[in-house]
């Protein structure tokens, strides 16, 4: 047991997660998976947002099994190695809107930071732009976290709040085996575009577990990495990154999913202003809210019940995203999108000047 | 008399800035970091390692201390 705390501990343990991701997420693709997501955290909770009416965007409405295994895999490892805690009370209604707008700029762009390095391994010149913006939006989140911001102490509680999370996956996975039909139309599961586009079930949720389990042990985060080669210079979690794109361009290269270009790429657009634009503001609401999506469904699965509400907040978001034009489609930008990237900068801008610390 | 961070309930960076903050100021000496989950142990342990600190961990009750020293 010590011997596998170290391993996943060490740089060698999360290069060896991040290429397993690579891998994964390039076999997910070829198994059924949109073209170039094989794994999207922002993407795949707007699709389970569509398949429970959140929204009506009919091509992106399934719920994704990954999701539901992220976090329940990071439970499996949190009860294994005693790390379940449960603990809120850290704003959380700063945490919602965090979520809210770390969507809205993920689906300007069309991907959150996991399908931007994803989107770069299949050739898609546009995650350039995306990336880029993820690493401004990180760096004005540094900027804040060294002038004291803080979102306050969370408190440990009562062991069934942080079950709710896991239970709510459980409730996801009956719904999409049982896949009841209601009189308002839901379930929803799309006949065509990348929501009619998976790996069965027991192959995705099987993965998600094992991403789940070995995220948790390792830590593995995508905003992070980033926050603290900025921050502290510090290149543990950068590690974990180098090891997905490995894996995932060695494994596009081998399975014949690498088309370099910029033009026509499988859910894309390539308005470099907004896919710039878009993931800063993504990059920003994951640093104030001290992690990527994939890490905030991992601790949500260990106990933790303010990155809980930050996942809900990603899902209310994913739903207004699409009633109100502001996320993209392979077309371009949504009408309200520029407007709403706007906003939600100046929201996490605010957030990141009022929140602070006396230091 | 070893100065005390208690970083217990905050979230991932703060209380590895915290401690940063307070190895800058001091210089050298002892440090005590009180931590309650084993992701801010691993990362203050990282970042005090590699400012060339030592780091002893013990546990108090849930919580769990660590004395950097330099």
């Amino acid at each position: 047991m010590e011997s596998i705390v170290r391993f996943f501990g060490s740089k060698k343990g999360i290069f060896a997660v991040g290429i397993f991701i690579g891998v994964f997420a390039a076999l997910l693709q070829k198994w059924g998976n949109p073209v170039n997501m094989g794994i999207c955290v922002a993407c795949f909770e707007r699709d389970i947002a569509g398949a429970l009416g959140l929204h009506r965007a009919g091509v992106v409405q399934y719920i994704r099994p990954e999701i539901i295994g992220f976090v329940l895999g990071s439970l499996i490892s949190a009860l294994i190695f005693k790390e379940f805690k449960s603990r809120v009370g850290s704003a959380p209604i700063v945490r919602f809107m965090l979520g809210f707008f770390a969507m809205v700029g993920a689906l300007v762009f069309l991907g959150c930071p996991w399908r931007a390095l994803l989107r770069l391994c299949g050739g898609d010149g546009n995650a350039i732009l995306g990336l880029a913006g993820m690493i401004g939006g990180v760096a004005i989140g540094v900027y804040f976290l060294k002038s004291g911001y803080s979102l306050g102490r969370n408190r440990k509680t009562y062991q069934f709040v942080g079950w709710i999370m896991p239970l709510i996956m459980i409730g996801f996975l009956i719904l999409l085996v049982a896949a009841p039909k209601l009189p308002s139309g839901a379930l929803f599961f799309s006949e065509k575009g990348p929501g009619a586009m998976h790996a069965p079930i027991i192959v995705s949720l099987i993965i998600g577990l094992a991403i789940g389990i070995l995220a948790q042990r390792s830590r593995f985060c995508t905003m992070g990495a980033v926050r603290d080669v900025v921050l502290i210079r510090d290149l543990h979690l950068i590690t974990g990154i180098l090891g997905l794109l490995i894996g995932a361009f060695v494994a596009n290269v081998v399975f014949g999913q690498f088309h370099p270009g910029f033009v026509g790429q499988p859910v894309a657009h390539n308005n470099h202003v907004w896919n710039f634009g878009g993931m800063v503001l993504a990059g920003l609401a994951f640093a104030l809210a001290g992690g990527c999506p994939g890490r905030q469904l991992f601790l949500s699965g260990e106990g933790d019940g303010d990155s809980a509400v930050f996942v809900i907040g990603m899902i209310a978001g994913a739903g207004f995203a699409h009633n109100f034009a502001m996320a993209s489609s392979p077309k371009g930008v949504g009408l309200w999108g520029p407007g709403a990237v706007i906003a939600g900068i100046i929201f996490c801008i605010v957030i990141g000047f009022s929140m602070r610390e006396k230091i | 008399m070893a100065e005390r961070v208690d970083s217990r309930g905050l979230s991932c960076p703060q209380p590895v800035i915290n401690a940063h903050k307070k190895m800058k100021q001091m210089g050298s000496g002892a440090i005590e970091v009180i931590v309650d989950t084993t992701t801010s142990r691993d990362n203050v342990t990282r970042m005090a390692t590699k400012e060339g600190w030592g780091v002893e961990t013990r546990e108090e009750g849930e919580d769990i201390l660590l004395v950097l020293t330099k």
